[in-house]
């Protein structure tokens, strides 16, 4: 433990772990809410065109897959409140597109070696430069301040947009902010989970937690923790395993998930033992029914419809 | 004829549309202030569609709208509104208990500024007027069709909104609960708010109302006071109309 922490590049792969375990479920809530998990995967593939701009240009892959993801977002934002019939369309053509134009870009590049669209792929903790992780921290630090101190108004515009309107928010320019909000985590998280799997850690935390969870600020804090605790774990059994991080994590998360929704049912009931019997009312029906005599419990009716 | 007061809601030539198809044609609506406006017709006549033009969330092509005398465009004052949508559901992707739906009805007061303790008492207030209080904590998911509405309608009437408007509050809600809402929305109007609803039934809410709309086909067949005890085919426009219509058309009212 302690030599692993003796390790530059792994202080680093660790700091940027807890970041992108913080940012991904925070943003990723709201997706959730909206019914929008899947979001977050599009934007995932919308990237690889912007990592393939920073090798084609020699600059740093993280600000053009900033700059490309946040158009993107912005585009699918659009398409969404647009309400367009052929919306999905839309979007399968920028996620497709997105892909396809990455792998190109970067094949075209001059420092096209086999392992470097990978790495930006799958996560890997041996890539986060000192200067990757200054970007990190203040994208990450943008994210935070933004889902966690507009929670409620992001809340009331994911839960009913209409209503959001009616109380006099600005349902347009939140909705373009959560878009780029979730187009930063997304290339944020990209060093250390990978584009391919940054979506998982959009979504995976916030679905475990609600197996437990009855209300959102509880949701939001539990997939927050989850997440952080997934991604130090996954960073970690990367170190020790040599495996991509980004598949470690995930599925550190998913097992997550599958052990909350074990525990769900049994832990629903245990709260309604909680709550105690007075306000759950008697346990069986014991209301006399009128056609029902105090001694003779079946009578002629009901003993002819039992007999049918 | 002029008010002192301007209308709370002053809908003129309304045009709109919705996928392309033209849904209102022409629609005129007033509801004057401390006035209780219920707005009829049958499935598919553009009732919700009217109603989300007054909110905005519909855009006119044609027509204008003032809200408590200023243009729609210019209009901010939106913590005077309370809106109750037509829908099945409260419930969304994330788990969220009925207090936190409730809550987003303060934002329009308490806005970027943390939820307070008058805030709090504002919730409980709307939630024991529904008669969900003892709900609060549970999730929205977790509650009937019906307990849903009731926290939607609460949602509504946390911000002590001056206008009212409900999309069918009605709509599954047990007739126990209609006269404690009805009674409600009585106490709303002593008030002083007006009130704007979209109705199949008119049912104990009938003594509240002063007005009553009809829409047909996105067209407004009927302006004036609601008929006694009948259901909408006795009002006035409402017969005899479509021409090869007579053969006993289904009663939309039971
Ligand atoms: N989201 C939508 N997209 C496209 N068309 C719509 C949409 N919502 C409603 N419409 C159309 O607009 C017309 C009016 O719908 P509206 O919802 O205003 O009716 P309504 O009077 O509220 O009916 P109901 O009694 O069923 O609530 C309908 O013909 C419907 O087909
Ligand atoms: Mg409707």
């Amino acid at each position: 433990m302690t030599e692993m922490l003796s390790y530059d590049f792994m202080q680093r792969a660790l700091l940027a772990a807890v970041l992108v375990g913080i940012t991904a479920p925070a943003v990723g809530i709201y997706l959730v809410q909206r019914r929008q998990a899947l979001m977050g995967d599009g934007m995932g593939h919308v990237a690889m065109t912007g990592v393939g701009l920073g090798f084609i240009f020699q600059t740093s892959p993280v600000w053009m897959a900033v700059l490309v993801c946040v158009l993107g977002a912005v585009t699918m934002e659009l398409v969404r409140s647009r309400g367009n019939q052929r919306g999905d369309i839309a979007l399968a053509m920028l996620f497709y597109g997105g892909m396809a134009c990455g792998k190109l870009l970067v094949s075209l590049s001059a420092q096209a070696g086999a392992g470097s669209l990978e790495s930006y792929l799958w996560g890997s903790i041996l890539t986060v430069a000192p200067s990757d992780l200054a970007v990190i921290a203040v994208l990450g630090a943008v994210v935070i301040a933004v889902t966690v101190g507009l929670r409620r108004q992001l809340f009331a515009i994911c839960q009913d947009e209409d209503f959001a309107r009616v109380t006099g928010l600005p349902v347009r320019t939140l909705n373009l902010l959560l878009a780029v909000m979730a187009a930063v985590t997304v290339t944020v998280a990209m060093r250390v989970v990978g584009l391919l799997l940054v979506s998982a850690l959009m979504v995976v935390p916030v679905v475990a937690a609600q197996q437990l969870t009855r209300s959102f600020a509880a949701t939001q804090a539990a997939a927050i923790a989850l997440g952080v605790v997934v991604s130090l774990a996954g960073v970690t059994g990367s170190y020790h395993l040599n495996v991509p991080s980004g598949p470690a994590i995930v599925l550190l998360a998913i097992a997550v998930f599958a052990v909350f929704s074990l525990l769900a049912a049994p832990l629903a009931r245990r709260r309604h033992r909680a709550r105690g019997e007075a306000d759950q009312g008697p346990k069986v029906c014991d209301v006399q029914l009128p056609s029902q005599g105090s001694s003779d419990a079946t009578t002629p009716e009901q003993r002819a419809g039992l007999a049918q | 004829m002029t008010h002192p007061i301007p209308p709370a809601v002053h809908l003129r030539d309304a045009v709109a549309s919705r996928g392309g198809r033209p849904v209102l044609r022409g629609v005129d609506l007033t509801v004057a202030p401390g006035e209780v406006v219920a707005l009829l017709g049958a499935n598919g006549s553009g009732k919700s569609t009217t109603v989300k033009a007054v909110i905005g969330s519909v855009p006119l092509e044609q027509g204008t709208l003032e809200l408590f005398g200023t243009p729609y465009g210019s209009f901010r004052a939106w913590h005077r509104i309370g809106y109750v949508p037509q829908r099945t559901t409260a419930a969304s992707g994330v788990p969220a208990t009925v207090r936190e739906v409730v809550s987003t009805g303060r934002l329009a007061q308490h806005r970027l500024l943390p939820f307070r303790r008058k805030d709090r008492e504002a919730v409980d207030r709307a939630l024991a007027a529904v008669g969900m209080l003892d709900r609060a904590g549970d999730g929205v998911a977790d509650l009937s069709g019906g307990q849903q509405q009731r926290v939607l309608i609460a949602r509504a009437l946390v911000g002590t909104p001056d206008l009212l408007i409900m999309d069918e509050p009605m709509a599954g809600v047990d007739a126990a609960s209609q006269q404690v809402l009805a009674d409600t929305l009585r106490a709303e109007v002593a008030r002083g708010a007006s009130v704007l609803l979209v109705l199949h039934e008119l049912g104990p809410l009938e003594p509240l109302i002063d007005r009553a709309v009809v829409l047909r086909d996105g067209c407004v067949a009927h302006d004036g006071p609601p008929v006694p005890n009948t259901g909408l085919h006795a009002l006035p426009g409402h017969d005899h109309v479509h021409p090869h219509a007579d053969l006993t058309p289904p009663r939309l009212l039971a």
